[in-house]
């Protein structure tokens, strides 16, 4: 009776839990000490699919029909990925270029994506404060990352604050990966479960600081 | 002559049932022999007192190992184990010898025969333990490592114990021998350096070990070439069977022990390009030899000395075990031997062994200890050796579940270790293969089977082996069923078609990458099993007709794209084509169906190609604007903002 409980329970949790799809970009994932941690977490969560884009498509040649599925199979789309030269690696840039074509994200029966939800989640080596109006990078990361929110906007997605992680390149040794992880754990859990408040999740400026590092 | 056929018969009849299922019950390969011995002797009495000549003759297959375990030991390998031989291998033979000699004196047994005792027992058996640690894929272990060394050092110290022992003679044994005119002296008729004064002897002996070590290191690749080079195969195997044979005669000559001769050969021969294609020739006799060796230690067992004093020989037996088993747990816990390797250590080191036997007829020819005495610890040493593979399969059902735990927390840090990689063929396609996969720090194990190829490739620095590796045996000792990965990229359709059913057959779990010559011998190795094919001339084709394209002044971006349009359907095609192959059974291979889909193929690729090139929504999709106007159909909400100009 215990199995046809849990069966019926997971059966349960699958209906009601969203499905959140990772793509994740990393050019040098031997030196990664942030991303691939965290590509690792994803991987774990049942609901959740991570696509490691490097490995998939070592030479760029992107599988269209097969991306495409893969964001209509979902309802919570992420770009997992180091920050190169305040915008993303060169490979999603390949990839918004090639999936989104016109009459499947946007235009006149481009619709595939509504009302998915979008987010980054990305590690920078600045500290916070460089990326300050009045900081050393002269804009907030909310502000660089625009391009990216307005691709959401024309393929009617609904856009939320990053998850980021500042000062990456010393965060191993300051100890501060793990954290970062039970945040982010968090944050997948409450994705798929749909219990992320999203008012306030598009009002902050960093995801992270809504979540806490207990992984819950 | 009829005789012998009979013997031979019934010991190959015994082998042939017993050892397969000894193996299938999970018994070993060892303790098999030791029952199929039992049997055919002491039990149903089909054989009788030849067993002692044949032992000696089997013997021989101990020598035939320790050649090969020098094979794969490399002289630098070896001077990094020398603290471990005389430190671990030293202690051991030190503290059993003090233990059991201890202990005989306490038996009221005169200190002469205490010692020879304690000597004799101090020594394991190297057949059954090197046999088995092999056989379970233990010998790499840290357990397994430092069980080698001490078997190591005992072979050695078998040397100077032979010296040693007859100064124990017992003047009342010498005066009964003498009366009865038995065979004095030496054991050995042929002895060069017997009557010679100790400094020449030295000198004889020096001379011929630096004899055998030029010897082996620089006439030995010559005369392999030059045997090589006439291909038969037949021809190599007897050189191979020479050269130990002459080993272990000159040894025998000097009075050294032949197994240790064997070895140093072996280890000199260890970097020689014929290494793998001796190891495949040698090893069968060994394997054959050894097992007659252990048949003969079961068939030995006198049931009568047995039966005359059971407690007397049962508890001698486990005496001598627990203490050598007690030395050996010490040891590990003093070298800070840890986990199932300390284990596997003490259990496995905890009999005594065939240089048991060697030393009791020895000692039995220099009067130093009476018949009585050797009758009964000649079972001690059998029975002993009799017991080892239950230690084995107490180490493996006991000991390894207790650390299961442990050790499956520790997996992460092993995963970093690539496998090694077979290469079977290093020519201009080989080459290229072995070159990227070691510039990235991936062992490999190149074969090839022209050796002025081999010469070739090991001049630039490669470790590359004469070898048919086509030949199962040949793959088997290059190590194609622990390694990760086996690359065919040998120059003969056949051969290589061969290669993967067997490799496929024999080692399943390995993956084989196969260079194929064209479209129909591609399927054909796929049909086989090869898990990954592709043509040799495919890749770079493309690569030139991509080149071609440039320099017809189309963009090189284009034709970067126009390229992997290219890939992309005839990867997708190829399918199908395949089957289409697959489905037809035909000799010819190419029937009307498979040429309607190779034209099909042909027609698809070039529309998918044109398509592209003329702005249209094709098959290959990518980098292609919205349709001209798109931005007025956009809702107004959406609509770009216009550019002032």
């Amino acid at each position: 009776m215990t199995d046809e409980n849990t069966i019926a329970d997971a059966i349960e949790s699958t209906k009601n839990s969203k499905k959140v799809l990772v793509l994740f970009a990393h050019p040098a994932q031997t030196r990664s000490e942030v991303n691939v941690p965290l590509f690792h977490e994803a991987q774990l969560n049942k609901h959740v699919t991570a696509v490691d884009l490097y490995a998939e498509y070592p030479d760029f040649n992107i599988d269209i029909e097969r991306e495409q599925q893969r964001l209509i199979d979902h309802d919570v789309i992420i770009f997992l990925f180091p920050l190169y030269w305040y915008s993303t690696p060169s490979i999603l840039k390949e990839w918004q270029d090639l999936v989104l074509e016109y009459g499947f994200a946007y235009g006149h029966e481009g619709t595939a994506l509504k009302d998915k939800l979008f987010l980054c989640a990305l590690s920078a080596g600045g500290k916070e404060e460089a990326y300050q109006t009045d900081g050393f990078n002269h804009y907030t990361i909310k502000q660089l990352l625009q391009p990216l929110e307005q691709m959401a906007q024309i393929t009617h997605m609904t856009y939320i604050a990053p998850f980021a992680l500042f000062g990456s390149r010393t965060a191993q040794e300051e100890a501060r990966v793990h954290e970062h992880r039970g945040k982010w754990t968090t944050l997948l859990n409450k994705l798929t479960t749909h219990t992320l408040d999203l008012e306030k999740a598009k009002r902050v400026e960093n995801l992270a600081d809504l979540c806490n590092s207990k992984g819950e | 002559m009829t005789g012998y056929f009979l013997y031979a018969f019934i010991y190959l009849v015994a082998a042939v049932i017993a050892v397969p299922i000894a193996k299938r019950l999970g018994l070993g390969s060892v303790l098999g022999y030791l029952i199929a011995g039992l049997v055919i002797g002491p039990i149903f009495g089909l054989v009788g007192d030849e067993t002692v000549a044949i032992q000696h003759f089997a013997e021989f297959g101990v020598v035939m190992m320790l050649f090969l375990v020098g094979l794969e030991l490399e002289p630098r390998s070896l001077w990094a184990m020398k603290s471990k031989l005389i430190g671990l291998g030293g202690l051991q033979l030190g503290l059993t010898t003090a233990l059991i000699t201890g202990a005989a004196i306490g038996l009221n047994q005169p200190f002469g025969i205490s010692l020879t005792i304690g000597l004799i027992f101090a020594l394991s058996s190297t057949a059954i333990v090197l046999q088995t640690l092999q056989e379970k894929g233990l010998q790499k272990t840290e357990g397994g490592k430092s069980a080698f060394s001490v078997l190591l050092f005992q072979d050695i110290a078998v040397i100077p114990m032979l010296a040693f022992i007859p100064l124990l003679a017992i003047p009342e044994l010498i005066a009964a021998g003498s009366t009865q005119g038995g065979d004095t002296g030496s054991h050995d008729n042929f002895n060069l350096v017997e009557g010679l004064a100790p400094w020449a002897s030295g000198l004889v002996i020096i001379g011929s070990v630096a004899l055998l070590t030029v010897g082996a290191h620089y006439l030995s690749r010559p005369l392999f070439k030059y045997v090589a080079a006439s291909g038969l195969r037949e021809i190599f195997t007897a050189t191979a069977l020479m050269l130990i044979i002459g080993i272990a005669a000159l040894m025998g000559l000097v009075g050294l022990s032949p197994a240790l001769g064997a070895f140093l050969a072996g280890v000199i021969l260890a970097n020689s390009e014929f290494r793998h294609e001796l190891e495949a020739n040698i090893e069968p006799f060994k394997g054959l030899l050894l097992g007659l060796f252990f048949i003969t230690v079961g068939a030995g067992i006198n049931f009568s000395v047995l039966s005359e004093n059971p407690m007397l020989i049962a508890g001698l037996t486990v005496a001598v075990m627990v203490v050598k088993a007690f030395v050996l747990f010490v040891i590990a816990l003093i070298f800070k031997i840890k986990g199932t390797n300390k284990w596997l250590f003490t259990l496995s080191l905890a009999q005594a062994g065939e240089f048991g036997f060697v030393l009791l007829s020895f000692a039995s020819q220099n009067y130093v200890l009476p018949s009585d005495i050797i009758s009964v610890l000649s079972l001690v040493v059998a029975i002993s050796m009799f017991l080892t593979p239950g230690l084995f399969i107490l180490f493996d059902k006991a000991i390894i579940p207790r650390y299961k735990n442990a050790t499956s927390q520790r997996a992460d840090d092993e995963i970093d270790e690539k496998g090694t990689v077979v290469i079977a063929g290093i020519g201009r396609f080989g080459q290229i293969i072995n070159r990227l996969l070691v510039a990235n720090d991936v062992n490999t194990v190149v074969l090839d089977i022209r050796s002025e190829q081999i010469d070739l490739i090991r001049r630039i620095g490669t470790k590359a082996y004469f070898g048919d590796a086509s030949k199962p045996d040949i793959l088997h000792t290059a190590g194609a069923h622990e390694s990760a990965l086996l690359v065919i990229a040998i120059d003969d359709r056949e051969t290589a078609a061969e290669m993967v059913k067997y490799a496929k057959h024999a080692y399943p779990n390995v993956k084989v990458l196969a260079r194929a010559f064209d479209r129909g011998h591609g399927y054909r190795l796929r049909q086989l099993g090869a898990d990954y094919v592709v043509s040799e001339t495919y890749h770079s084709a493309l690569e030139m007709g991509a080149e071609a394209l440039r320099s017809l002044n189309i963009h090189p971006f284009l034709v970067e794209r126009q390229k992997m349009a290219y890939k992309n359907i005839e990867s997708q095609q190829n399918d199908v084509l395949y089957h289409a192959w697959a489905d037809d059974a035909s000799g010819e291979r190419v029937d009307n169906n498979y040429l309607k889909l190779f034209i099909e193929l042909e027609s698809l690729i070039e529309n998918a190609l044109k398509a592209d090139l003329h702005d249209k929504h094709s098959r290959m999709r990518g980098w292609t604007p919205p349709p001209k106007g798109y931005a007025d159909k956009l809702a107004p909400d959406e609509k770009p903002v216009e550019k002032t100009n």
